[in-house]
């Protein structure tokens, strides 16, 4: 009988795979599901196995099947070798698209665990040291370094302490945290687990935002199939750790990807943002020390206890070790996951991966890092995807999304979005954020419908003056970042505001205060909100 | 949703909202849960859910208040029979999520019976404009699709 993959990631799903899948099924073949390799514009991606070898099918509907079957269907080759693919190097995403996400045994084969059972025969304080080394830093945006938050949560001495983990991915134009989820959800738990065994945590929370059901509904299978194995609970593998995992589901706040607002809604309460100090680390979920990591951070750490942190830090690029895994999305092409070494230019992801856009026109700009993230245009295509090349360049990486706009972008209308989104998801606790954001659509709406240059100034000089604010006097990243894009737009798109030359100094004069966004970030801690 | 669901005697709503409530009792932060698991079943939460949830939990019909008006997915009126959420985020916005929203909120303005809402990101980012329908994730979202989706499960 054939055996053929099907992938169950939402993405697949959204366009056909489960109809595929039962196709498939009562054609006789052996179905079975596995996670999106992530050349999402193939999917569904149907791979038919013979002697171990996974000859891959694009795009395939119910009516394909018999032709799939026969092998006269049109094949797009072995999936493994697809230059897509081969051309990445995936570290976080090794086993993502090519094991059953709940098969345990697979799991294992290749290569789970084994970071776990290395870091469970060392002293947690070596296994803290093992992160530092590694290089690894905050993959929700933030970038702070890991092993850093991780030895302040097991320096502090405390009755009990808590391993956070937020899957609350809000940002558009990210999906890693929910494939990952979705397609290896054990490398997860086995990356909570290790940091409960560095830190002395006995509980664990992730925090999953209900926009992902399908991430949740697998995240709640693969718990309940680890404590079945004995990887979650009293005495895990016959070690003295205990761990209990629990899920949280979200309930459509975009703010609670903050992490202080994640913990009061942990916590049960409104998701609203808390001043720091004190940290989490410290005074994190009901007040006791908490490690407050994302998704892809503590699923990458797994493959840092079984390699060595040397191993994951001789990847990389300058301060940014390892690998980052990008997202492109939007309107390109191909697009899907692009997990590579930090470093590489906008253009050979946006051009190379991507292969442009899927309308066919030029490339406006691209969006990196999300709602709050900056527009970048083509002219700034060479710069390497790094934190601190973007941040030098009044962007930032945030999660690693990038949209991609093609030449019908009205940079206007997206700086106005900007604010309207902080507006409706603002937790409205400071004042610049939730009132800011509101007066911004309108200044914005004035620049864009100005009758003459007189009143435009006048306005840009108030957004200008607007955007400080809210940079510089948010309680967060969300109210703290709003500016990021609207600057940005400004900057490199003025004539979308109805910019003439006379008012370009003006223009220019508001676009480049976007000094104020860097110590916004400094002060938040966060880019993602 | 059922209409027996939404007609539901308040003296046995009551019982079923504080049953389900003081389930939920050993769990840390139960007051989330709790909310999702009422929505979930009762298809909405309801003003005389707040006192009953409040008193299992020991905490103030404020706070209970505060928490159900504060997240989007605790709605406070009975589910119409469908629901159409679209994803307004940037990627999407990209692939003309702005034009297929005006658009299906046009088309669906006087069908009660069917509840056109925005979302932001639903996480498919590659293949938008993207949506749930009742629920359930999909793609590649055209305004002939959502008519196409809309129509066909309604007849089912």
């Amino acid at each position: 009988m054939t055996t053929v993959w099907v992938p169950c990631d939402a993405a697949a799903v959204s366009v056909g795979a489960d109809e595929v899948a039962d196709a498939f099924a009562a054609a006789g073949a052996t179905v079975r599901r596995n996670g999106s390799r992530g050349m999402l514009w193939l999917e569904p991606l149907v791979e038919v196995e013979t002697d171990g070898v996974r000859m891959g099918y694009a795009n395939v509907t119910p009516a394909d099947v018999p032709d799939v079957l026969t092998g006269s269907a049109e094949s797009i080759g072995a999936v493994e070798d697809h230059e897509w693919l081969t051309a990445q190097k995936r570290v976080t995403f090794a086993r993502v698209g090519v094991i059953e996400p709940t098969d345990i045994a697979a799991y294992q084969e290749h290569g789970g665990y084994a970071g776990l059972t290395r870091a469970l025969a060392m002293d947690p304080a070596a296994v803290v040291q093992e992160v530092i080394e590694s290089g690894l830093r905050g993959r929700g945006g933030a970038g702070f370094p890991t092993g850093i938050k991780w030895e302040t949560v097991r320096s502090a001495s405390a009755d009990l302490k808590f391993v956070a983990c937020n899957a609350d991915e809000g940002d558009s134009g990210t999906f890693a945290d929910r494939m990952l989820m979705e397609g290896d959800p054990f490398s997860l738990i086995e990356g909570m687990t290790i940091a409960a065994h560095a830190v002395g945590a006995s509980e664990g929370y992730i925090y999953i935002r209900s926009e992902y059901p399908h991430a949740i509904a697998t995240f709640r299978r693969a718990i309940e199939i680890a404590y079945a194995h004995g990887f979650l609970g009293q005495g895990i593998r016959g070690s003295d750790l205990s761990f209990d995992l629990h899920v949280r589901v979200g309930a459509g706040a975009y703010i609670c990807g903050e992490e202080t607002s994640m913990l009061d809604s942990l916590e049960g309460r409104r998701g609203e943002v808390r001043a720091k100090p004190p940290i989490p680390a410290l005074e994190g979920l009901w007040g006791k020390p908490t490690v407050v990591n994302n998704v892809i951070s503590l699923a990458t750490v797994p493959m840092i206890l079984a390699d060595g942190g040397a191993a994951y830090g001789s990847l990389g690029f300058e301060k940014s070790r390892g690998t980052s895994v990008f997202q492109l999305a939007g309107n390109v092409r191909r697009g899907g996951i692009v997990e590579l070494e930090f470093g590489i230019p906008i253009r050979d992801l946006v051009a190379g991966f991507g292969g442009g856009t899927r309308s066919g026109r030029p490339i406006k700009a691209v969006q990196i890092g999300g709602p709050l993230g900056a527009y970048v245009p083509p002219e700034q295509f060479d710069l390497e995807l790094a934190y601190e090349t973007l941040a030098e360049n009044d962007a930032m990486i945030g999660h690693g999304g990038v949209v991609v706009f093609d030449d019908t972008m009205d940079a206007s209308a997206m700086a106005r979005f900007a604010m309207e989104f902080c507006a409706k998801e603002s937790c409205g606790k400071c004042t610049p954020c939730r009132i800011g954001s509101v007066r911004g659509t309108e200044v914005i709406d004035r620049i864009t419908g100005a009758t003459d240059d007189g009143v435009r100034r006048t306005q840009l000089t108030i957004l200008d003056e607007l955007c400080t604010t809210m940079a510089k006097g948010s309680l967060c990243a969300m109210g703290g970042l709003t500016p990021m894009p609207v600057r940005s737009a400004l900057k490199h798109f003025p004539e979308d505001f109805g910019i003439t030359e006379h008012a370009d100094a003006d223009a220019s004069a508001a676009a480049e205060s976007a000094g104020d966004i860097e110590s916004a970030t400094e002060a938040t801690g966060g880019a993602r909100p | 949703m059922d209409d027996a669901r939404q007609s539901q005697p308040s003296a046995v709503r009551e019982h079923d909202v504080r049953q389900l409530a003081q389930r939920h009792l050993g769990e840390r932060g139960a007051l989330m849960p709790i909310l999702h698991e009422v929505v979930d079943r009762l298809g909405y939460v309801a003003e005389e859910d707040i006192p009953v949830i409040a008193d299992v939990l020991n905490l103030s019909r404020a706070d209970v208040h505060g928490v159900v008006t504060f997240y989007h997915d605790f709605r406070r009126t009975p589910p119409p029979a469908r629901q159409v959420q679209l994803c307004r985020g940037e990627a999407c916005q990209s692939v003309g999520a702005e034009d297929l929203y005006a658009s299906v909120t046009s088309t669906y303005a006087h069908a009660p019976e069917v509840e056109v809402r925005e979302v932001f990101c639903l996480g498919n980012c590659a293949l938008g404009p993207s949506g749930l329908l009742d629920g359930r994730l999909v793609g590649r979202l055209t305004p002939e699709r959502v008519a196409a989706l809309v129509g066909a499960e309604s007849s089912s």
